[in-house]
């Protein structure tokens, strides 16, 4: 386990800013505490200064997991973000879109948000944007890539798609094993 | 027993001959003949057996099937003890499961008021192993467990539990409290057609389904982490170790994170949380839960539990969800009737004892808000519960406190010739038939001193006899002794280093040990 090096932060906080835009500050200055990032296993984790402490007892092969996983570096050295940085991208998200309850089943599957799944989306969202995907009962539910702006969306055709799905909650059972 | 579940020999005979043949030997038996008999069932498979015996009521063996059958029923006013050449047929005869739970019943009810309702010269052991052999045939455990279990309940209780191991435990889940509600759960997942109630008095989070239109482990709620599925039984040590915000928990076998994910949302994710599994696979679901819960507090690895004080102590409480041999569980998993044996029982009885000395050398005694470490296993054998508490007593500075749990049945603290330290009547024991959960096991222990007692460890030959008379005398001792030069030390890892040092030591300090054994032993009289 380590810090991340200057291009690592770089290369994920930029990732993450499409998500959160500069909320992402918000998770480095927290009241509550120092929080880190940290590398591991080409995976990063965000935790408490003081869990971090304690995490360094204990030996690098024997290590599995601390705090919350946000994603990992892929050998290209791009970060991918996993679905279990949802719960820090969520409260923060700056751009979201709502499924109707039809569609949320279909997402939890893997698939793409079409336009006639969709609920809601915000205002000025452009194309290409993160965004975090919830219910219409405000549950996240994942996150993607919007295909379309939201002016874009008022016009397409209901069967075209207006999320890339990137990550969803149905990989907590679908890929349990290679989660993190 | 393997007598029952011979399928070869099921095969070759009639279904006619048998009831004959069953009612024919109604004989008397003796208690001799028990031995023999086992051997002679093997090769009685021919018809020999209705000439050889001196029957009282042989004439039945002539009546036609119908008669047989009635006089099966009329039988029942009076259990007769079925003599031993009936069981040697009953072994190679197709067995009517019908009849054999009626003498069970039977056999049971003499059992409960035996000197009214036994027959003459008949011997309780004659009865029970009749019994024994019965309950092994109709709910196919094997002679092993059955015997264990009859020493561990009531006659009377010992169908119930039987009979509650053939149904499932009903399904519960707990609220993830740092998601949501337990009302606004339960309210989503009623409009997604589940059927459910609060799970009882002594839970603020459990819920019961009773039926659901739709998957329990996969609905939106589920992912998005609002709830766990959970036995019931695993809300107990986890409420009974009741960790505290800010604390330091250590769970030494989390897989798959079901007490691990409630301790945290009790901690409100704050402190810390080791949750450490032997199991590489398993943690893989650690991960997952942990992750889809929400649970940030955590640090999860991977090592055996039985090095942990070596990797960190200190913690402020320590959950042991012990290995073990299932037996409580039989309802979950029915192998467990015919896979364990004694051979079993025992070595996951010693990992248990190796784990819950090092989970009790991980906790911080002088920790202001906790010290306190729970046992629990879903095991209902005294081998794998109050043997292992009260050896962990004998060997740490420990002692049993009450649970906080307000039902459940107390641990024993006498069984067959063993004799465990009384305070283990604060222990619960929980059953499938009286509390409609797992069968479980749970003792919370208060760590009093962060000394271990090496004396104890490490003069166990040379004065062994003074230390089985005395041992807790011997630990205050000690403890009041180290403590005083070690007063200042409060991180427990510095301990941790002495004490892997001091094997090595002992050699030398030999001398100084039986010196301070001997004062004390000189000193013993004076008090008294």
């Amino acid at each position: 386990m380590r810090p991340l090096t200057e291009e690592e932060t770089k290369t994920m906080f930029e990732k993450l800013s499409k998500y959160i835009g500069e909320n992402i500050k918000l998770l480095v200055d927290r009241p509550d505490g120092t929080y880190c990032f940290r590398l591991h296993n080409d995976r990063v984790y965000y935790m408490s200064e003081k869990i971090l402490k304690l995490a360094t007892n204990i030996s690098r092969d024997k290590l599995v997991s601390v705090g919350t996983c946000f994603g990992k570096f892929t050998k290209t050295t791009k970060f991918r973000l996993h679905i279990t940085a949802l719960d820090f991208l969520a409260p923060y998200a700056k751009f979201k879109v709502w499924v109707k309850p039809g569609a949320e089943q279909s997402f939890l599957y893997g698939n793409h948000v079409l336009k006639s799944g969709l609920g809601r989306i915000t205002e000025n969202t452009e194309q290409y944007q993160g965004v975090v995907v919830y219910s219409m009962a405000d549950v996240p539910l994942g996150f993607g890539v919007a295909a379309k702006s939201t002016q874009e969306c008022r016009r397409v055709d209901p069967m075209s798609i207006v999320v890339f799905h990137q990550a969803d909650v149905g990989e907590f059972i679908r890929n349990e094993d290679t989660l993190t | 027993m393997g007598r029952k579940l011979d399928p070869t020999n099921k095969v070759k005979r009639g279904p006619g001959k048998k009831t004959k043949k069953q009612q024919g030997a109604e004989t008397e038996r003796t208690l001799t003949l028990d031995d023999d008999e086992e051997e002679e069932e093997e090769e009685d498979d021919d018809d020999d057996d209705d000439d050889d015996k001196e029957e009282e009521n042989k004439s039945d063996a002539d009546m036609d099937e119908e008669d047989t059958v009635q006089a099966n029923i009329d039988e029942m006013d009076q259990f007769k003890l079925p003599g031993a050449e009936e069981r040697e047929k009953e072994g190679v005869l197709p067995l009517d499961l019908k009849s054999i739970h009626q003498r069970i019943k039977d056999n049971i009810d003499v059992l409960c008021n035996f000197s009214t309702k036994r027959e003459e010269g008949k011997e309780r052991a004659e009865y029970i192993s009749l019994l024994k052999k019965d309950l092994c045939t109709y709910y196919s455990y094997n002679y092993f467990l059955i015997e264990k279990l009859i020493d561990l309940f009531p006659l009377s209780e010992l169908v119930d539990f039987l009979e509650a191991n053939e149904i499932q435990r009903p399904v519960t889940i707990r609220t993830n409290t740092l998601k949501t509600r337990r009302r606004d759960l339960a309210q989503a997942l009623i409009n997604r057609g589940v059927n459910l109630d609060p799970l009882g008095k002594w839970s603020k989070v459990g819920l019961v389904i009773y039926d659901s239109s739709v998957p329990v482990g996969a609905t939106p709620e589920y992912l998005s982490g609002q709830y766990m599925l959970q036995g019931a039984s695993s809300f107990l040590p986890v409420m009974a170790l009741s960790p505290q915000e800010g604390e330091s928990v250590l769970d030494m076998s989390s897989a798959p994170g079901g007490k691990t994910t409630y301790i945290a949302q009790l901690m409100r994710n704050t402190g810390v949380i080791v949750a450490n599994d032997a199991n590489a696979d398993r943690l893989k679901s650690v991960v997952g839960n942990i992750h889809r819960l929400g649970v940030t507090n955590t640090v999860i690895c991977n090592y055996d539990g039985r090095q942990f004080p070596k990797v960190m102590g200190g913690f402020d409480r320590v959950l042991l969800d012990a290995p073990c041999s299932g037996t409580g569980v039989i309802a979950k998993d029915p192998a467990v009737k015919t896979s364990k044996d004694d051979t079993d029982i025992h070595r996951s009885a010693h990992l248990q004892k190796e784990l819950i000395l090092s989970a009790i050398d991980s906790v911080n005694a002088e920790s202001t808000t906790g010290g306190y470490l729970i046992y629990c296993t879903c095991s209902i054998m005294v081998e794998e519960n109050e043997w292992v508490v009260d050896y962990a007593l004998k060997k740490r500075n420990v002692k049993l406190v009450p649970t906080g749990l307000d039902f459940g049945k107390e641990g024993f603290t006498r069984f067959k010739e063993r004799r465990f330290h009384p305070s283990l009547k604060l222990s619960r024991r929980f059953y499938p038939h009286s509390h409609n959960m797992d069968g479980f096991f749970v003792a919370k222990l208060k760590k009093f001193s962060n000394v271990i007692p090496t004396v104890a460890k490490m003069d166990g030959e040379t004065v062994k006899g003074t230390k089985a008379k005395k041992p807790a005398e011997k630990t205050t001792d000690e403890t009041k002794a180290s403590k005083a030069d070690k007063k200042d030390g409060s991180r427990f890892e510095k301990k941790q280093g002495k004490k892997t040092k001091t094997p090595l030591k002992a050699k030398n300090r030999i001398g100084k040990n039986k010196f301070r054994k001997l004062k004390h032993m000189l000193g013993k009289p004076d008090v008294e």
